[in-house]
């Protein structure tokens, strides 16, 4: 692996040439079909997904979009969703369980879009349900950080049976910048941010909060798209074939074991 | 089985509740209401469950205080009370700062969780303390919640969980966050096995805890006046550059919206909570145990 610091990563994951859930569709799907809508109010574009074939076998694949072109980025509001988002990736999940497909998510967002309609429209409701519910697919789940982790709406894609990322994605509770305004009042502390905030890749493998990292070209993902997708086309290969193997309540009962977990080593008791 | 430990029980959980409002709210004879700014008798305020008689603001209690007026007296038990964060990521200055939450509050950490009764009947309840680190979700609080809720699957109760939260810990990282997917997934599990959860969201709850186990109970009630959202108003303020409008993220706004069964006030608190395990009957509560 390179040797970046964790500000130089926060850069390389925001990096706008970097490859997003459509470039990665494009190459390790077939016959993909995008679905859109939530059924409910409306059609959020900074979730992307559908149904597409991984060496012929029908999956489901979900992501955050942040948009090619500053039109695209604006209507995906820089790859911030609305609650219409994560219910269409709700819906999809469901679609997903009823027809036993794997559900395939990539994350890449600054987190879930603070807004006015958002607030109106239930942004933390809709991010709980779908922790709830992809917390208790019966079918193989791996979520994929290929970019920026931000925040819980993150994690709304992220409750996956593997959890993968990227050598220089981050996957954090909040922008650095957001952490040092909140922290220390003064949001130019990002970079100290970056270091203490344990964002990295790396980080997070020791943290035993991701199972794996996915090694980028020198460089980044950016510099050699092509070699980017073998890579994880080999990496999805395997971790599918391994997750192929168990039952449905295996799926469920291992995902509730590895994220009841989360945190346990950082418990303590006090004398009372 | 009832009188001498029942009665110990009762003036623990009252002695605990002393000190849990009295550092929110100072003793002095009459006190000024955050709110309207009017000044009322201590005492009147007391009796209002420290809801201002001027303005019906509903001021922030602590978790002992509340449970004291919730639960059946001589029912409380509390769980895990020895759980505390371990400062997972070493992170500068956590540990005093934990250290000096600890002092003020008389709390290891910020929510209690315990086994009583409502009108006679047996429920699992957490209540979060915003006095300690405003409520936010560490490792440990999301470990409690979670504990609360397994314990109530195993023993067929319902659960009850008052909010009232800034959202993340932020010197616990990722771990802070993971416990949004801990807590909710338990949930899940809890709901499939046909358990009860009532969600009571008081002011403020908002961020993490509003994302994940707040906002998914069966029945959803909120406090009058309390601020619930996901992003908090100043974010919001600096995403639309304009100011947000009178009452937004309010528990009447929340309502209007369809996110809220109902807004109770605190004096109907209790006797909404026993209307509801009634109506749940069996499937919601357990009456021997
Ligand atoms: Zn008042």
């Amino acid at each position: 692996m390179a040797e970046y610091t964790a500000a130089e990563r926060v850069a390389l994951a925001r990096n706008t040439a970097r490859p997003g859930v459509v470039d990665y569709v494009q190459g390790l799907f077939t016959d993909f079909f995008e679905q859109k809508g939530d059924r409910l109010c409306g059609e959020d574009p900074s979730i992307f997904g559908g149904i597409g074939l991984f060496h012929g076998r029908p999956v489901t694949v979900i992501g955050h979009r942040k948009g090619k072109d500053l039109e695209e980025r604006m209507a995906c509001r820089f790859g911030m969703p609305n609650p219409e988002g994560y219910r269409k990736a709700g819906r999809l999940m469901d679609q997903a369980e009823k027809f036993g497909r794997p559900v395939i998510t990539f994350i890449d967002t600054p987190g879930a879009y603070p807004g006015l309609e958002a607030e109106a429209r239930g942004q933390g409701e809709a991010i709980a349900r779908m922790l709830a519910k992809m917390s208790a697919l019966t079918v193989p789940t791996i979520a994929i950080v290929t970019g920026e982790g931000g925040s819980g709406g993150a994690l709304a894609l992220g409750v996956g049976n593997r959890v993968l990322m990227l050598e220089n994605a981050v996957y954090s509770v909040l922008s650095p910048e957001g952490f040092a305004a909140i922290l220390w009042k003064d949001a130019s502390r990002s970079d100290e941010a970056c270091e203490v905030m344990k964002l990295t890749a790396a980080d997070l493998l020791e943290l035993g909060v991701i199972d794996r990292v996915i090694p980028e070209p020198v460089g980044g993902a950016h510099t050699d798209v092509a070699a980017m997708v073998r890579t994880l086309d080999r990496v999805l290969q395997e971790e599918l074939a391994g997750l192929s193997r168990m039952s449905g309540h295996a799926l469920f009962t291992g995902r509730y074991e590895k994220f009841r977990a989360m945190g346990a080593k950082a418990l303590r008791k006090e004398r009372t | 089985m009832s009188s001498v430990f029942q009665r110990r029980r009762q003036k623990l959980l009252a002695l605990k509740a002393m000190h849990s409002v009295s550092a929110s709210v100072h003793p002095h004879s009459s006190e000024v209401c955050k709110n309207c700014g009017g000044e009322v008798p201590h005492r009147d305020l007391v009796a209002a469950g420290y809801v201002c008689p001027l303005c019906g603001y509903h001021h922030p209690i602590g978790a002992y205080y509340r449970l004291s007026q919730i639960l059946d007296r001589g029912s409380f038990r509390e769980l895990d009370e020895e759980l505390a964060s371990a400062d997972p990521l070493d992170f500068p200055g956590y540990r005093q700062k934990l250290e000096k939450a600890q002092a003020k509050t008389g709390m290891n950490e910020g929510v209690v969780t315990a086994l009583g009764r409502i009108g006679g009947m047996k429920v699992a309840v957490g209540v979060l303390d915003n006095r300690f680190f405003m409520g936010s979700m560490s490792a440990a609080l999301g470990e409690k919640v979670t504990r609360l809720v397994e314990q109530a699957a195993k023993s067929r109760l319902p659960l009850i969980l008052f909010s009232a939260s800034g959202g993340a810990r932020m010197q616990e990282g990722i771990l802070s966050l993971m416990q949004m997917a801990k807590t909710s997934a338990a949930l899940e599990r809890f709901s499939r096995r046909g358990g009860l959860y009532i969600s009571v969201l008081t002011h403020p709850t908002t961020g993490g805890v509003t994302a994940s186990f707040a906002s998914l109970g069966d029945i959803m009630l909120a406090e009058p006046g309390a601020l619930i959202g996901f992003a908090g108003p100043r974010v919001i303020e600096q995403t639309i550059g304009q100011e947000l409008p009178e009452g937004f993220q309010s528990a009447e706004y929340l309502l209007e919206h369809g996110f809220l069964d109902a807004v109770v006030p605190r004096s109907q608190m209790r006797e909404t909570l026993i209307r509801l395990l009634k109506l749940h009957g069996k499937a919601g509560a357990n009456r021997d145990g």
